[in-house]
């Protein structure tokens, strides 16, 4: 059993509940525990920071220092949510870094009866935790519905991989952790080098031209690589990815219908649970006609195209995380 | 009690290098006071002591004063040790008794503050003074030399270097782990800047080597164990089974065209291409026999086919060959082991690996070569597309924090090879996306003024991706690099069809376990270091090992050839000098309190301590021994003490920089 601090963000308690729910039932059979930090608040999400610096860090300092108050194990820090993660992770990573910031934002908690010391809390990403603290040998022996012939697109969005603070999980271009965990439940993986580009975060609400042209290169480069589902690890991705795509069509003149669900909701059906408490249906681009394309028994391998003579040889690929 | 010894101390003004921040003035008038009751009998200060008029002076008190050790303070004894030891000798005292400290590197260069400078450099001269009087005459020993000379390598650096010594009338042992010479040169296709096809020049120096009297070529083998010293190493090489017997084979190649077995050809073709299971690396090849890659030989997978030695007309075929061993002696080594490829896999954003037409530069040295995998053809990852524009990306894995920093030398004249046969080759656009571009030596600007006018691009600025995500029609289907364009300032997207990177010359993988075998030593970045990076490139810390070419460092064909001649001539003038003056300075055990624990015998870098069963003691052989002194510091007998390093001198030289010396001690 691990047990973990668990920051859930705002998104998690409105529009991503299902991200939530589904976390929380597929920890069960993971033997994973999570206490939530009592009191938190909003971590400012993308544009704060960039408004206003020392409230900014103020807000996000004042969860670590709740954290670091109610961790009396010294356990890690989980953030499901990409903005969450990243905010918390850089007030950490700058506070520890300049002693000036690091005065003025513990001038601002002690206001509160708080106070900070950098490095005394370590962040994680849900899917940092999944991938390395459970395993995916673990994640394999819980599985007991494979999501055999379903073809998932596993998202990274730009924010969990990048910057490296501390040096990341994963590749910060290429990420592979999502691919395997895919693969570990069942589910087949499509090529998707879009992988981890920006889903425009809240550039919908300042500039939607800029965030349709995000958001399009994400789904043509998914269903060009013919996947039935987008598997997500951010509320903020799903939420752009699921909530505009019929802006996106209208703009573009496509008519994607693909079905953007959290990975949390994948491992869910994974491991036997049912469509209803995984929350499926209540996604605005539905599910269901995608994940009726899973078989109860692995698709044969497509038979590989015999190489022409003249083809030349690629080189071996790197080996995954 | 009266000083026994007639010391001369001398400090030198190094022009206003020490003279700057130390007042050397007051400096020799305190050495002929202070330490007048510890045997000073002349201390002196002048403004360059190394000239031959500091030499004289120090020559002419030898003489009247009947001087019996001399200290001069000046730089470090790595600059000027051997010129004020001949200057001892010359006037007739033993240059041993002569001890050089320094003020210039460990004092003046390190201090701005004069006056605790000065002081510093009294407490340093004091330790001097002390340890001085501890020196005793010593004599160089001298070892003959061993004529015949190993080389490890047999790319363009290596070759050079035999035939160099070969040709002067020497016997070469030329060791190749490859089943041919040729090294990296034998993959390119054309050279920079005069774009001579590099089969044409280098494969009549293969085969030139290859038939040499003087040499003997070791292909498919590798250095084990190396032992010995100086004009007398010995040295262990292994030759692996090849399961042909070349006294019969006559190289006819039926053996390939029969085997079963297409094996993608990592090494030679980069890749790119296939050989068979029995394989010569390349038509050319030297020696012109083949062997058998028994990890993907179909017989010794499954005990049949055979299809090699059912062909082979002159029966040269032997399943049962096992590898040999070879002892060589040799009295010098010269190791020109080369480089590894970056492993472009690791950029990740730039695709390798999963983006079919991106390219290395060493793939597309072969694809762009006649007798590679397309016969020259410049074709995309399916072999028949010609582009119509390809990238051409400098610096991958080179200038990078991430990987190395490098920059390898190489790539920027390569790239401006590549862009040239391109062009030349498919009339397509090429894109050139540089840092810098660095075309220093001789005609190698003019040749980035002639691709400049044939119409190449060149962007200037750091590749952010290769992607196969599209933005506009146009990009569908094709690879987009994008980069910023730091001369317009602006971000570009620039759909091409193909990219080639550009990738960092690295140190050999196993760079570090040759180091350590051969007794020298890497730097941070795992290049084998030389004794002096401007004066001794080719020479190591340890007598009788020299490098050259790129094992060095990242360099292009003529200064590999430079250096591989350079370590030649070295060689040549050790082979000449029939033996070999050695430094007196060693360490010794005294039998009588060894133990026989062995601390010492893996501690010593040079492998020259050993150990004798019979008398249980451990032995130093003086002629390896390099006077280190880690075995000294590690013996818990204190068995071992070293010549000029003795604990006497050290804790003399302790109690002088105390200023316990001093007529009434003072700490400095």
């Amino acid at each position: 059993m691990q047990t973990y601090s668990y920051y859930p963000g705002c998104a998690l308690e409105r529009n991503a509940a299902v991200y939530h729910d589904s976390l929380m039932a597929v920890a069960e059979s993971l033997d994973l525990t999570f206490t939530e930090v009592e009191d938190w608040n909003c971590c400012g999400a993308t544009e704060y920071i960039t408004i206003d610096l020392i409230p900014a860090y103020a807000l996000v300092g004042r969860n670590l220092a709740l954290a670091a108050e109610q961790n009396c194990n010294g356990r890690s820090l989980v953030a499901p949510c990409s903005a969450c993660f990243l905010n918390l992770k850089k007030t950490d990573h700058y506070l520890a870094q300049s002693p000036e910031l690091n005065r003025q934002v513990n001038q601002a908690l002690a206001a509160g009866g708080l106070h900070y010391d950098p490095g005394s809390v370590h962040v994680k990403h849900l899917l940092e935790i999944v991938a390395e603290d459970v395993g995916f040998e673990k994640v394999a022996r819980a599985v007991k519905r494979p999501l055999y012939g379903l073809k998932v697109a596993p998202y990274y969005g730009c924010l969990i991989v990048r910057p490296a603070f501390d040096g990341t999980f994963d590749d910060a271009e290429q990420p592979s952790s999502l691919d395997v965990l895919m693969r570990t439940i069942g589910a087949e993986v499509v090529d998707f080098p879009a992988k981890a580009q920006c889903c425009g975060g809240h550039m919908t609400q300042i500039s939607e031209e800029v965030a349709l042209h995000l958001i399009h290169q994400l789904l043509k480069n998914a269903v060009d690589h013919g996947a039935d589902v987008i598997a997500a690890i951010c509320p903020m991705c799903q939420l752009n990815l699921d909530a505009y795509q019929d802006a996106v069509n209208k703009h573009y003149g496509t008519d994607f219908h693909i079905p953007i669900l959290y990975f949390t909701q994948l491992l869910g059906l994974a491991f036997g649970f049912g469509e209803a408490t995984m929350g499926i249906g209540q996604e605005l681009v539905d599910a269901r006609p995608a994940l009726a394309n899973i078989q109860s028994k692995p698709l044969k391998p497509p038979r590989r195209k015999r190489p022409s003579k003249k083809e030349l040889p690629m080189p071996p690929k790197l080996q995954e995380v | 009690m009266m000083p026994q010894e007639r010391i001369g101390v001398y400090i030198c003004h190094c022009g206003s290098n020490i003279a700057g921040t130390v007042d050397v003035e007051e400096l020799s008038s305190w050495a002929g006071e202070a330490l007048r009751h510890r045997g000073v009998v002349v201390a002196r200060d002048y403004k360059f002591m190394c000239s031959s008029l500091g030499q004289d002076l120090i020559a002419k008190d030898i003489k009247e004063d009947k001087l019996t050790r001399v200290v001069v303070a000046a730089c470090s004894p790595h600059l000027h040790e051997a010129t004020f030891r001949k200057a001892c000798a010359d006037a007739g005292l033993n240059p041993y008794l002569c001890e050089l400290v320094s003020i210039r590197e460990q004092v003046s260069w390190v201090h701005t503050d004069k006056v605790a400078a000065t002081a510093k450099a009294k407490a340093v001269i004091s330790g001097g003074v002390e340890r001085v009087i501890h020196h005793e005459p010593l004599e160089p020993m001298s070892v003959p030399i061993n004529p015949a000379t190993l080389v490890v390598g047999g790319g363009i650096a290596g070759i050079q270097a035999a035939m160099e010594i070969a040709d002067s009338g020497f016997h070469v042992y030329l060791v190749e782990r490859e089943p041919s010479i040729g090294g990296h040169m034998a993959q390119f296709d054309k050279t920079f800047p005069t774009l001579d096809c590099a089969a044409c020049i280098l494969t009549p120096k293969m085969v030139s080597i290859g038939s040499h009297p003087h040499v003997t070529l070791l292909t498919y083998s590798e250095v084990e164990q190396v032992d010995g010293y100086v004009g007398n190493f010995s040295v262990r090489v292994r030759k692996k089974a090849s399961y042909v017997n070349h006294d019969v084979c006559t190289g006819c190649s039926i053996c390939e065209e029969k085997c079963p077995k297409k094996v993608v050809d990592s090494v030679f073709e980069a890749g790119l291409g296939y050989r068979k299971a029995i394989y010569r690396p390349f038509p050319q090849a030297v020696p012109k026999y083949p062997v058998i890659d028994a990890e993907n030989c179909i017989y010794f997978d499954t005990g049949k086919c055979k299809a090699c030695e059912i062909h082979c007309e002159a029966g040269a075929i032997d399943f049962e060959q096992e590898d040999q061993i070879i002892e060589l002696n040799v009295g010098n080594i010269i190791l020109a082991t080369g480089y590894d490829l970056f492993d472009a896999r690791r950029e990740t954003q730039y695709g390798y690996g999963r983006l079919a037409n991106v390219f290395t530069s060493l793939e597309f040295e072969r694809l762009t070569n006649a007798a590679g995998p397309t016969n020259g053809e410049i074709v995309l990852r399916d072999g028949e597309t010609k582009p119509k524009a390809v990238g051409i990306i400098h610096c991958v894995g080179s200038r990078d924090r991430k990987f190395n920093n490098y920059c390898s030398v190489i790539c920027c004249m390569q790239s401006l090879k590549f862009a040239h046969l391109v062009k030349e080759r498919t009339g397509a656009e090429v894109y050139n996306f540089y840092i810098d571009m660095r075309t220093a030596y001789k005609e190698y600007d003019e040749f980035y003024q002639r691709v400049l006018s044939e119409g190449v691009h060149f962007i200037r600025g750091r590749v952010a991706e290769v992607t196969d995500v599209s933005n506009t029609p146009e990009e569908e289907e094709r690879l987009v690099i994008q980069t910023e364009d730091t001369r317009m300032g602006k971000q570009r997207r620039i759909p091409v069809d193909m990219v080639i990177l550009s990738a960092a010359l690295e140190p050999r993988h196993d760079s570090d376990e040759i180091a350590h075998m051969f007794g020298i030593s890497c730097s941070v970045n795992g290049w084998f270091i030389e004794k002096h990076p401007k004066l001794d490139p080719v020479a190591t810390m340890t007598e009788g090992i020299f490098i050259a070419g790129c094992a060095q460092g990242p360099k292009d064909i003529p200064s590999t050839v430079t250096q591989g001649a350079a370590a030649a001539a070295r060689v040549l003038g050790r082979i000449q000098q029939k033996e070999l003056a050695l430094e007196p300075i060693r360490a010794e055990v005294t039998e009588a309190l060894c133990s026989g624990c062995r601390i010492c015998n893996n501690l010593c870098p040079y492998h020259a301590i050993t150990f004798d069963e019979a008398k249980e003691v451990s032995v130093i052989n003086a002629a390896l021994c390099q006077g280190c002194g880690t075995c000294v510091a590690a013996c818990p007998s204190n068995a071992i003490s070293g010549t000029q390093f003795s604990n006497e001198q050290v804790m003399a030289q302790l109690e002088g920089l105390l200023m316990l010396n001093m007529a009434e001690p003072v700490l400095a």
